[in-house]
């Protein structure tokens, strides 16, 4: 620098700092839009809510529908899956929240908690039906149904096991199956979304 | 330049002289290509040029692939059938470039493990190590993406599950996978990206290549003695080195024939024995394949990736230690991208002056382990989550990192190294010179 003794703001030295902040300001504003082009497009985002008509599921069966790119597993549950997951003490399970977007961060993952109940309904109608995420908490894959140590659902990637409130077990699933935001519409629709 | 001393490019025609004093672009390919090289190089510093030839021919297969291919999630699977059956020769391109990606790997382990081996990671060559552990991340990020673009069931689950480790991130994970992917899920964005930085990474490799092979340049070879050339005089150089051009090229392109032997066999006669049967049904975001395994070179970190679980004390320990930020699966993904970063900085965690492993009596052996270690973990990869396996992958995970933090370090204290011969052209007269055959 021409200016080493000068430790006083000069007019260059403001040029200087004015024109690399300008070239800063300049770089980021070019980068920005190309980063952002990576988002979701709108499109994408369009698809966010969805009607599904569960009339046609039977107890004991699983309907699949696929939902911003994911599938959602929707499952009328028999009396005894009801029964088995009501068993265990969500205290012990390495997941005890209830991993619900409908309810509060801190609920507990009892079977209640998991279940999604059409207006009004009483009796196995209120806790038969389980709406989640039909992706494994580890690394994204699709779990498997009716399989796994407890009767549930087995990942067949790094061999997760969920039970029959699709909540994990066992494996090296950290988290229980979420499940999304999904309301009844009358007895027999279901609003994901 | 503080090279090998050696002859360089003199221009003597007149146009030769014209061009040299306005771009010495002769000059810098003659200096390249006759570079001094120790003449005891034995038949494990083939791999570079093995590598070379794989960059080309990804890049040329590639680039005529893509006059066919279509990326998008309606067409990229019939597109790529329409390459196998309709386009010219197309199953073959086709052929060449998917197994060219496993002889590349090959390639890039034994280069790997030679300069493991040899202590070629060394100083002065640390810039080169670490130039080549970024082209071998690149390498791997080319070679998933271009799995991708087939859009089998193989491809779009074993994207689903990779990109699925940045989601383990905490905090930013969600929302960057969410911007990896263009979306919730794997689909059309994804899919067009992937194919988009497939085209571009190779170009990316071969620019950096360049700069692996300048810094190599500029320190010189190392080679099986791990003793340096001596650059006292030119004539001394020389009774060390022998110039690449002709004696090496023409070595390497023998090494070449004979593998590329193999390779064709491999391409004609079994070019799906290293792919699997899934990636010909077309991807379906509902149903997840059975089993799903990545391509065989990636094996060995999708093993340490799956050997950390829940149960391991150590990840139960940090998972307390760091009030929750860390679980299992985060853990894991930091193992697998621990285990490249502890390779790249093995320069600095080596603490032997002894270069090379010939002169290391304990080190060959915790180094044959590592070799038998890579190889397991490649193998337990492939199996289907058990006890047994988790076992075994975690013992072969904890040796991975074990080798690298532990043992390294301590064997530079511990060990007494043999005394290596004093120049290059002692273990060369050694091995093939007139003093090794006193019949004559």
């Amino acid at each position: 620098m021409s200016h080493a003794e000068d430790h006083e703001g000069t007019r260059r030295d403001f040029l200087y700092y004015a024109t690399a902040g300008a070239g800063a300001v300049a770089a980021g504003a070019a980068i920005w839009p190309l980063v952002n082009q990576m988002n979701p497009s709108a499109d994408v985002q369009a698809l966010s809510s969805i009607r599904v008509d569960v009339s046609g599921v039977e107890t004991g069966t699983q309907l699949t529908v696929k939902w911003r790119g994911k599938p959602v597993f929707i499952r009328r549950r028999t009396q005894e899956e009801v029964d088995k997951a009501k068993e265990v003490d969500p205290a012990t399970l390495p997941d005890s929240n209830a991993r619900n977007a409908n309810l509060t961060g801190d609920s507990m993952a009892t079977d209640e908690n998991r279940a999604t109940a059409p207006e009004g309904a009483e009796g196995l109608a209120a806790e038969e039906w389980l709406v989640m995420m039909g992706v494994c908490t580890h690394l994204g894959c699709v779990p498997l149904g009716e399989s796994g140590d407890f009767g549930g659902w087995f990942c067949p990637c790094h061999g997760s096991h969920y039970d029959t409130a699709g909540r994990i077990r066992k494996g090296p699933a950290p988290e229980n199956l979420p499940i999304p935001l999904a309301a009844f519409d009358g007895e027999s629709e279901i609003i994901l979304g | 330049m503080a090279g090998i001393p050696h002859d360089h490019y003199e221009p003597k025609s007149g146009p030769e002289k014209w061009v040299h004093s306005r771009l010495p672009v002769i000059g810098l390919l003659y200096d390249t290509i006759m570079i001094p090289t120790p003449k005891n190089l034995n038949w494990m510093w083939i791999w570079g040029i093995i590598l070379t030839f794989c960059l080309v021919m990804q890049i040329v297969t590639g680039i005529v692939l893509v006059m066919h291919y279509t990326p998008h999630v309606d067409m990229a699977f019939a597109s790529v059938e329409h390459i196998m059956r309709d386009v010219n020769g197309g199953f073959m391109l086709r052929y060449l470039h998917a197994n060219g990606a496993s002889l590349f790997f090959l390639a890039v382990y034994l280069h790997i493990f030679r300069g493991l081996y040899y202590g070629s990671y060394k100083a002065p060559r640390e810039i080169t190590w670490i130039i080549g552990m970024i082209i071998y991340l690149l390498m791997m990020a080319t070679g998933f993406m271009g799995y991708v673009l087939p859009w089998g069931q193989m491809s779009f689950w074993g994207a689903t599950v990779i990109t699925g480790l940045f989601g383990a991130i905490p905090w930013i994970g969600e929302s960057l996978q969410v911007w990896l992917l263009g979306g919730p899920a794997v689909d059309n964005a994804t899919l067009n990206r992937f194919f988009s930085l497939h085209y571009l990474l190779p170009f990316v490799i071969a620019g950096l290549v360049a700069v692996h092979i300048w810094a190599f340049h500029s320190t010189g070879n190392n080679n099986p003695t791990g003793v340096e050339v001596r650059r006292t005089s030119k004539e001394d150089a020389a009774k060390d080195t022998l110039p690449f051009w002709p004696y090496f090229v023409l070595k390497d392109l023998f090494a070449l024939a004979v593998i590329l032997a193999v390779f064709f066999a491999i391409v004609g006669f079994m070019p799906n024995y290293l792919g699997h049967p899934d990636n010909y049904i077309e991807a379906n975001p509902l149903a997840t394949p059975a089993h799903i395994v990545p391509e065989w070179y990636f094996l060995p970190f999708y093993a340490i990736l799956r050997a950390f679980t829940a149960d391991v004390w150590l990840v139960q320990f940090l998972h307390w230690l760091t009030g929750g930020i860390i679980d299992a699966k985060f853990f894991g993904v930091l193992a697998m991208f621990g285990a490249i970063a502890v390779m790249a900085l093995v320069p600095w965690l080596d603490t032997s002056r002894t270069r090379s492993g010939r002169y290391r009596p304990m080190f060959k052996w915790w180094f044959a382990l590592l070799a038998l270690d890579f190889v397991i973990l490649m193998w337990v990869g492939a199996q289907t989550p058990t006890n047994l396996t988790g076992w075994i992958s975690l013992i072969a995970a904890a040796y991975w990192f074990g080798y690298f933090l532990v043992i390294l370090p301590l064997l530079g204290v511990i060990e007494k190294p043999t005394t290596p011969p004093a120049t290059i052209e002692d273990d060369f007269e050694a091995h093939y010179g007139s003093k090794s055959h006193p019949a004559e």
